[in-house]
């Protein structure tokens, strides 16, 4: 029998019986549907999640002065000696293979004196790499002038929120500004960036850290960020930095934290997250399935006669076994399609009414959802479908 | 060579503990080109014969020769081959699909068998001409008179042009004038050389065949 007239054997059966095949198909409609918002909303998520870790750029590299190690306690009670990371370290390091920047963080806590106002506020002793390395924005001026480590002059760049807070809507450029007991003057300020885990990232100071080493009175970084390029494995730039460091300073008295380790296991937690939420609509799915299997087995028996006619004719089991099978397929494929659909649209729908929610529906997930339709259609028939092939001819034709 | 060949065919079916011999040694031979009734009253195992000689049911012992081959020992598969493309059947409740018109019912073993679609409507198309159901075509069964679907039924037993026609009881659900009208249709067939068997237990019926079997029991009574 030509294929393409077994689909239409099984749409004319599926029509003959609108209402049930409705109802049927609509258990299958139903379990792709919650699967598909279920997963969309997963991955919206996923998604949500990785673009907060991300938005500084993925590709970076930290180092922290110390080695994370437990050992036994020095035998004469002298404290054990790190050297701690400078600011040659951190221009060192910018003769690392494939690095496009680095930035020495030095940060801490302080009172910043401007315009007649007083804020505590977080500061950030960065050089002009800070920008390409976490990917900031200037919105006026400039920042930090690049060149000028150790004999850096006072400037300062504000976060947009307090830049707000102390000058309002004044232009601040080339205000005087006091944080400690030190003076600077402002020459930029940063695009808003928002809030990440908590913290906001505006109410923020950027100035050289050679003036933060200054004002908290410290002799080594708090961290070194190194930015690599885009493609080139994070572990092969890691061993480049910790190469160079350890030529520096005699030992591995530092660790080196890669990003794309992170993301790569908070990717890996997200993604089963989705799988799990996508499981739980799987079982409405389940549901669906046993709605075919129920509705194939009434119609073969309803059928029974019409089955040993297709004998009588000279169907062989495998094409009556086939346009049972076929049938539950169109089933199953019509109410993935129609269920494709409803979850989508509700997915939408949902973004569009709370757009805070974080909704991606992949097309990977639209193909799989309608293949598993397939599979449920195909499991679901087997059943009813051999036993139609397998019913006697003679026994079938006398059947009322 | 005779058409149909049947060896001191056996058939038993076991009901409960007991054994009901449906038939007994059976002998049988058709020409090609026979009308043959097979006549008897229920029970004496007529149809049996006539699902054997379709392939539908398998003998318990004896040969059954169809055109000098032995098709008792095909597989179930190349049994509905041989049914697909030799043996057209009529039956007495006419075994139409209810939900696809009468083209499509007629067109069922074409479509079984594979035939691409434009050569299955252009005979379609001659079959509702030659059984005169030309204005029918798009109408389901249970739109068609009881005479109308058995000239369907036939169209579609011949549609495949089988070399033997088996028909159960054929007008067993028409009245009189309209079981004329099939039986001259079926006749018609045979005239231009297939062979007609009708199982019947109507006499009148029966004695319009050229040959005439008696079943009883199991057994040939008669064969004049």
């Amino acid at each position: 029998m030509i294929w393409s007239d077994a689909v239409r054997l099984a749409l004319r059966a599926i029509t003959a019986h609108r209402l049930r095949s409705f109802l049927t198909l609509l258990g299958i409609a139903v379990g792709i549907a919650a699967v598909i918002l279920l997963t969309s909303i997963g991955e919206g998520i996923h998604q949500f999640v990785l673009a907060e870790f991300t938005q500084f750029g993925t590709n970076v590299i930290g180092i922290a002065p110390g080695k994370t190690k437990t050992g036994g306690a020095p035998p004469s009670g002298i404290p054990t000696s790190v050297r701690p990371l400078t600011l040659d370290d951190a221009r060192a390091l910018e003769r690392v293979a494939n690095a496009t920047a680095v930035t020495p963080v030095i940060w801490g806590n302080s009172e910043v004196e401007a315009n007649g106002r007083l804020r505590r506020t977080t500061i950030y002793g960065v050089n002009a790499a800070m920008v390409k390395v976490f990917t900031l924005r200037v919105r006026s001026g400039q920042f930090l002038p690049p060149g000028e480590d150790e004999s850096a002059r006072g400037f300062v760049v504000l976060g947009a929120k307090l830049k707000n807070e102390l000058f309002g809507a004044e232009n601040p450029l080339g205000a005087r500004l006091r944080i400690g007991s030190l003076q600077f003057r402002v020459v930029g300020v940063l695009e808003a960036k928002g809030q990440f885990l908590g913290i906001d990232l505006d109410d923020t100071a950027y100035i050289p850290a050679a003036r933060a080493l200054e004002l908290y009175n410290r002799e080594g970084l708090a961290e070194i960020h190194v930015s690599y390029e885009e493609g080139v494995p994070a572990s092969r730039v890691a061993e480049a930095v910790k190469a160079v460091l350890k030529a520096r300073h005699g030992r591995e008295d530092f660790t080196v934290t890669t990003q794309e380790d992170m993301l790569r296991t908070l990717s890996k937690i997200l993604g089963i997250l989705t799988a799990a939420v996508g499981a739980l609509g799987g079982i409405s799915l389940l549901v669906g399935g046993v709605g075919i299997v129920t509705i194939m087995t009434i119609a073969v028996a309803e059928r029974t006669n019409e089955i040993g006619l297709l004998k009588a004719l000279g169907a062989p089991s495998r094409t009556i076994l086939g346009i049972f099978l076929g049938e539950a397929v169109v089933l199953a494929a019509v109410g993935g399609l129609a269920g494709l659909t409803l979850g989508v649209g509700i997915a939408q729908l949902a973004s569009f009414l709370v757009p805070a929610l974080p909704v991606h529906t992949p097309w990977s997930f639209v193909v799989l959802a309608e293949l598993v339709a397939i599979v449920i259609g195909l499991a679901a028939g087997v059943l009813p479908a051999r036993r139609a092939a397998l019913l006697d001819a003679v026994e079938a034709l006398r059947a009322e | 060579m005779p058409q149909i060949e049947l060896r001191s065919i056996e058939r038993v079916f076991t009901l409960g503990d007991s054994e009901v011999h449906a038939l007994r040694t059976l002998d049988l031979a058709v020409e090609a080109g026979e009308y043959i009734a097979i006549m008897g009253p229920s029970g004496s195992g007529k149809s049996t014969l006539l699902n054997l000689l379709g392939l539908l049911d398998r003998p318990n012992s004896g040969t059954y020769l169809l055109e000098g081959r032995d098709v008792t020992t095909l597989t179930a598969e190349e049994q509905a081959r041989v049914r697909r493309e030799r043996i057209g059947f009529v039956f007495q409740s006419f075994h139409l699909v209810p939900r696809l018109t009468a083209a499509e019912n007629i067109a069922l073993p074409m479509m079984l068998a594979g035939i691409p679609h434009g050569e299955r409507s252009r005979r379609v198309a001659q079959a509702l001409k030659d059984y005169g159901l030309a204005s029918r075509a798009d109408h389901r069964p249970d739109q068609l008179s009881g005479g109308q679907r058995q000239r369907v039924a036939i169209a579609r037993a011949t549609i495949m042009h089988p070399a033997m026609i088996l028909a159960d009881e054929p007008t067993g659900n028409l009245d009189r004038a309209t079981g004329e009208d099939v039986m001259g249709l079926l006749e018609g067939l045979n005239a231009s050389g297939v062979t007609l068997i009708v199982v019947t237990h109507d006499a009148v019926l029966g004695n319009r065949a050229r040959r005439r079997v008696a079943m009883e029991d199991g057994r040939k009574v008669e064969d004049r």
